[in-house]
């Protein structure tokens, strides 16, 4: 059964000058898959991810979520799913500047409420060691190399135990050891803690270490090289 | 600790220089509110106490508000013809039968009264002359209603009781004729009468002409003078309560139909002003608090600009606008909050630093300090303003923050 599913997704903008960027697309994920998107530069990656995020609203087209039609849920509702289900890693790591790395992993558990100011530190203190970045729990993301940042991030994205990971060029902004270690983990996680992970990438080697590769083109999936 | 709160808190931290001059804002606004309230307050209080110890909180005159009604409309009070330029009966001057009159007021309750006959004399001593008005006093009633007696600076009230033909000057007029106690002078009475009397007593109220016009001799003798045997034409009213001026005045008049005056109506224009000048002061005390929710705006603006990134990203989390919100309402009152305490502690000091401070108010020979005013109140308005100002600064940030919309920023990242 499939954990995120999308059925005729269209993503326009209206303005003086109309722009789809994201037409017409459907697509199933299951738990356990390690998914690439790719395609060029302004093909609607990024627009795409946002709406499988539920940070952005479909134009038209049906979202499930874990089996929920998320098409129509309010901005709160939403926040909620994300919060609960989702979990997100960017290019640039948006780590927040004034908090330890320990304190950045243990916002969203913060936020969700449900764990004793305790364990959601031995919880944040495991994901960072699950990283390989226990030993820098009390430093300030400044003071880390980008590799160490990118490590940290996933490690907040995975702070609620989430269902899918999403991920937009995590790897963009690595060198390529970081970039290695940070696609391992990526493929890990879906092959072995059964997370969807969905990863936007421009990275040929990156893409072929996932179990699907989606290709876009001007906002739709381009079956032939998908 | 709500993770908002902490949120606040480490924005505030990591900008100390800034929040430092929001915070500084807020204190300055709050000890000037203070500082100047106490003042103000302090000094009106001071003030109705003066105009209410120095002068009667009521006045009953031997005149009538309205014009009597004539015997015509009396008669035939809804007539179709209106008598014009009637002259009322011509009768002497002053209050009738004043002794059941003094006898019926006395039976209220809080009150003290002096019967008093006041006319104008000219004094003369050695070829000059000195315009003013004597005051035919019984002096033990006068005491009870009056503080000229605290005023005086040789002999006393008594002395007029013991010498019927004594008076009691004031210090401007004894400089100005460089006459002192036991010397006599000469009192002239409008028709023509006149008299030697001796200096038994010299006041000095600090009121300059009142000092050298304001002269006192007995009743009786006063009588005698103004040619108005049993006759006074004032009453002087003293209350407890001189807040109940107004209704007791209004009790006399309804009881003896003569005019009677309570201090509030006679310093309506003077009560008036201190209206105006707490419009100011509170004008004022708005303006620098108006000018500390700037600097709070400026400051929380800044924030949010700088922290856009931050705030999509705790969006993209799953933070609700609400949170958001929330982390800048907190940012603003926990700078009204820390900045109302240390501005509470400043006010207080300069307070006390105003209280020391010696003043010499005319006529008061004991040392007199800055009135201040402590209550309560007054510090309470101090918070409740400054809050205020402090969430009403952070609310148009605040509300700019739960708008933010992550994937604008994060595609602009
Ligand atoms: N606010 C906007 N107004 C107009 N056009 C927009 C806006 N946002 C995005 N676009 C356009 O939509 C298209 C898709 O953008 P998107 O960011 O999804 O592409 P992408 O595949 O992620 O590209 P990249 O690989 O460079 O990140 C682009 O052509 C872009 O110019
Ligand atoms: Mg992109």
């Amino acid at each position: 059964m499939s954990i995120l599913k999308a059925e005729n997704l269209v993503r326009r903008l209206v303005g003086e000058i109309p722009v789809t960027l994201v037409d017409d697309i459907s697509l199933e994920i299951q738990a356990g898959e390690f998914v690439c998107i790719m395609g060029p530069s302004g093909s609607g990656k990024s627009s795409l991810l946002y709406l499988l995020g539920l940070l952005d609203v479909a134009s038209s087209g049906q979202l499930w979520l874990d089996n929920e039609n998320v098409s129509r849920l309010n901005e709160d509702q939403l926040a909620n799913r994300r919060l609960e289900k989702l979990g997100f890693v960017f290019q640039f790591h948006f780590l927040l500047a004034e908090f330890t790395v320990l304190a950045n992993v243990t916002l969203p558990m913060r936020r969700l409420g449900r764990l004793s100011e305790t364990k959601l530190n031995q919880r944040g203190m495991a994901l960072l060691d699950s990283l390989g970045v226990a030993d820098q729990s009390h430093k300030y993301p400044h003071q880390l190399s980008g590799g160490q940042r990118q490590r940290v991030a996933i490690a907040r994205a995975l702070a609620n135990d989430p269902l899918v990971i999403l991920a937009d060029e995590p790897t963009g902004n690595l060198d390529t050891a970081s970039g290695a270690l940070v696609q391992q983990i990526l493929r890990d996680l879906a092959h072995q803690t059964g997370k969807a992970v969905v990863a936007v990438t421009h990275d040929p080697v990156f893409a072929s270490s996932a179990d699907r590769r989606i290709m876009l083109i001007d906002g739709k999936i381009n079956p032939d090289l998908s | 600790m709500p993770i908002q709160l902490q949120i606040a808190l480490t924005h505030l931290t990591s900008r100390k220089r800034q929040t430092l001059v929001s915070l500084s804002g807020v204190v300055l606004g709050v000890a000037f509110f203070l500082a100047v309230s106490a003042l103000m307050r302090g000094s009106e209080q001071d003030f109705i106490k003066r105009l209410v110890d120095n002068s009667p909180h009521i006045t009953v005159y031997d005149e009538y508000r309205h014009p009597q009604i004539q015997p015509a409309q009396l008669r035939w009070p809804d007539g179709a013809v209106h008598i014009q330029h009637l002259t009322p009966k011509t009768e002497v001057r002053g209050i009738r039968s004043y002794r059941e009159k003094l006898a019926l007021i006395e039976t209220l309750p809080g009150l003290r009264i002096a019967p008093v006959l006041i006319g104008p004399v000219v004094l003369s001593f050695a070829g000059r002359d000195q315009a003013g008005s004597l005051s035919g006093i019984i002096p033990s009633k006068m005491k009870t209603v009056s503080t000229i007696q605290e005023k005086m600076q040789q002999g006393s009230l008594d002395a007029l009781t013991a010498n019927p033909n004594g008076i009691i000057i004031g210090r401007g007029l004894s400089d100005k004729f460089q006459i002192g106690l036991g010397r006599n002078l000469s009192v002239a009475t409008q028709d023509g009468g006149s008299r030697v009397m001796k200096v038994v007593g010299i006041f000095r109220t600090g009121n300059a002409i009142y000092d050298e016009s304001q002269s006192f001799a007995n009743l009786k003798r006063a009588q005698v003078m103004f040619d108005r045997p049993n006759r006074i034409n004032r009453f002087i009213i003293q209350l407890d309560d001189p807040y109940q001026a107004r209704d007791i005045a209004h009790r006399i008049e309804t009881a003896i139909a003569y005019k009677a005056t309570s201090w509030t109506e006679a310093s309506e224009d003077i009560l008036s002003l201190l209206t105006v000048r707490n419009i100011i002061m509170f004008s004022v005390v708005l303006a620098i608090l108006i000018v500390a929710s700037f600097g709070i705006y400026n400051t929380l603006s800044t924030i949010v600009i700088e922290k856009t990134r931050d705030i999509a990203i705790l969006k993209s989390m799953g933070f609700h606008a609400n949170d958001i919100r929330l982390i800048f309402l907190f940012e603003g009152s926990i700078i009204g909050a820390i900045g109302s305490v240390f501005g509470l502690l400043l006010g207080a000091g300069l307070m006390h630093i105003l209280s020391t401070i010696e003043v010499k108010p005319p006529g008061v020979t004991e040392k007199a300090f800055l009135p201040i005013w402590w209550g309560i109140e007054q510090f309470e308005l101090a918070v409740l303003f400054a809050l205020s100002s402090c969430i009403l600064a952070a609310y148009l940030p605040a509300r700019r923050a739960g708008k933010v919309h992550p994937v604008e920023i994060l595609r602009g990242a």
